[in-house]
């Protein structure tokens, strides 16, 4: 079986495909992502001030049955595995986007399944602030949306910063998973080549450059992360 | 004036209520620097955070020239806030702005206009004497220039009231006394009312002018800082002011002395080198066994144990010379004691 995945055919084919699908697939993939990280984090960011500053301490209390409810939904989405939460959520997805197949349409499952995993890394994040930090602003006459706004977010942004970048790779693993359901982009490559017609070869390619992104996406968030944050002493 | 009548804090807990603070009256008047001292967990934070209701008392009222701001709305208590600001034991700044930013935060939050809030705050990285830090961050600051840097931010809003929450304790004696000493000159030159909340003795006695004495949430002492150190009542009291009094009792008892309890009530003994002195006049030599004695002002406050010669005449001698100092009092110490 190796000797036939590797054999000359298979290497010229195997090149043939990477020259003509794989641009393709490459620019599907990071925009897939791109987009999907971007609502993501537009739906999860104010969920995720909300599960902090909405507690029975936090700046902005919230009913405790509103808080207990927010708390499940989160835990909810999180628990569905992504395979079936795809085929779960056509009906949002057509609903969105016109039809339920295809790269764009793709966007809509994850950022269904990402923007409760980023409400919760947002929480994690505003919760490594120092509660005297926030006293403090509160000793200044901070209303509660100027502690969100000019404390807590700026504050954090390093810890944010690095906890979107786990976003980032986490639905671009995602995406892969969404060339079932006809997404486009190097997860779909390695499933019809590599699944469906037995060209190893070319899931491995896939396969790499979805390694090779992910190494990039996390290098470039994890130096974003150092370069913002200001307690690092002497970093000139 | 800030006026704090019948305060009392408690918390609820697994093990019943807790007070933090109980009955607590003081008055505060306008350009004091008011020292409240105590013990860890004698209820001070709780008092300083009730003064701008970061804490909401239990019982009681704080009025601020007259306006009772428990009843405030939340509007304006945060307005009232802006004129008493705070500063902290661990600074308490934006790690991610620069220092500028950080002392235009207070104006930011009041809507103060970019420019003139950027022109006052390096008016104030002046007073505090950082006028070079404005584009560093906390981060590379040391401890006491980051006080100072809180310092300015919390002067941003031209407050009323300064409280200072152990602000020095994170700081080394020599950082201490210079921010004490800006303390001491915003204090003076601007008419700011300080209250100061401390563990530390010589923080109370190097700028404060009244002190109040908190123990177990309790104010035991009260009243002008020479006052109530020269003499304190309360067991609380003793303990801060002679902190080794308690082992100074315990001496070790050497033979063939008698000894002399000599307690200062403010004599001006500093000028005057007495014991030495007594020993050239009466030719009476006494050894010291134990002191804790302090000065606070010129004066000097505290016991100071004598072992003198076993002979009647010789101790009568000694009582007779050191009491000719109306401040001192000369008291034998029987041999158990």
């Amino acid at each position: 079986m190796l000797e036939r995945a590797f054999s000359s055919e298979a290497v010229t084919e195997a090149f043939e495909i990477l020259k003509n699908e794989f641009p393709l697939a490459i620019w599907e993939t990071v925009y897939v992502t791109v987009l999907a990280t971007l609502f993501a984090i537009i739906l999860g960011l104010p969920l995720g001030v909300l599960l902090v500053v909405g507690e029975k301490d936090g700046v902005l209390p919230i009913p405790k049955p509103i808080m207990r409810i927010l708390n499940i939904v989160i835990n909810l989405l999180r628990s569905v595995p992504f395979l079936i939460l795809m085929i779960m959520v056509f009906p949002l997805t057509r609903l969105i986007v016109g039809t339920a197949v295809g790269t764009t349409a793709s966007i809509v499952p994850l950022v269904i399944a990402a923007f409760p995993f980023v409400a919760r890394l947002v929480e994690s994040s505003l919760r490594e602030i120092d509660p005297r930090t926030i006293e403090m602003a509160q000793s200044m006459g901070a209303s509660p949306m100027q502690i969100i706004i000019k404390v807590m977010i700026p504050e954090s942004v390093p810890s944010l910063i690095s906890n979107f970048t786990i976003a980032v790779t986490t639905i671009l693993g995602y995406t892969a998973m969404s060339g079932i359901i006809g997404g486009g982009g190097l997860g779909k490559i390695a499933i019809n080549y590599g699944y469906y017609r037995y060209k190893y070869l070319v899931m491995l390619l896939a396969v790499i450059l979805l390694i090779i992104l992910v190494q990039i996406f996390q290098s470039v968030g994890t130096k974003l992360s150092v370069k913002t944050d200001k307690r690092i002493r002497n970093k000139e | 004036m800030i006026e704090i009548e019948n305060l009392s804090k408690s918390f609820k807990t697994d093990g019943g209520t807790f007070y933090a603070l109980k009955d607590v009256s003081l008055t505060i008047n306008d350009g004091d620097i008011y020292g409240v001292i105590g013990m860890s967990g004698a209820g001070k934070s709780t008092l300083v955070r009730c003064i701008n209701m970061l804490e909401r008392p239990t019982e009681g009222t704080v009025k601020i020239d007259g306006v009772d701001i428990g009843k405030l709305s939340k509007k304006e208590l945060c307005s009232k806030r802006r004129k008493i600001s705070m500063i902290f034991q661990g600074f308490n700044l934006l790690m991610q702005r620069t220092c500028l930013k950080n002392i235009c935060f207070p104006m930011e939050l009041a809507g103060v206009k970019k420019a003139d809030a950027k022109k006052k705050a390096l008016e104030l990285l002046e007073t505090v004497g950082l006028p070079d830090k404005a584009n560093a961050y906390p981060a590379q600051l040391s401890g006491g220039q980051q006080q100072r840097i809180a310092i300015a931010r919390a002067l941003a809003t031209n407050p009323e009231v300064l409280l200072c929450d152990e602000a020095t304790s994170a700081l080394d004696p020599k950082t201490t006394h210079a921010i004490l000493d800006l303390i001491l000159n915003i204090n003076k030159k601007l008419g700011i009312t300080v209250v100061i909340i401390t563990h530390q003795m010589s923080v109370v006695e190097e700028v404060c002018n009244r002190v109040a004495i908190l123990d177990e949430g309790v104010v035991v002492e009260e009243g002008e800082v020479e006052k109530v150190f020269s003499n304190p009542k309360s067991n609380a009291a003793k303990r801060l002011v002679f902190p080794e009094s308690s082992k100074s009792e315990e001496v070790t008892n050497v033979g063939g002395f008698r000894k002399l309890r000599v307690a200062f009530n403010g004599a001006k003994a500093t000028a005057t080198p007495l014991i030495a002195q007594m020993a050239i006049d009466e030719n009476v030599s006494a050894s010291i066994l134990a002191a804790s004695t302090k000065s606070i002002g010129e004066k000097v406050y505290g016991n100071m144990i004598l072992g003198v010669e076993d002979d009647d005449i010789v101790v009568a001698k000694a009582k007779k010379y050191l009491t000719k100092d109306k401040d001192i009092t000369v008291q034998e110490v029987s041999e158990n004691a």
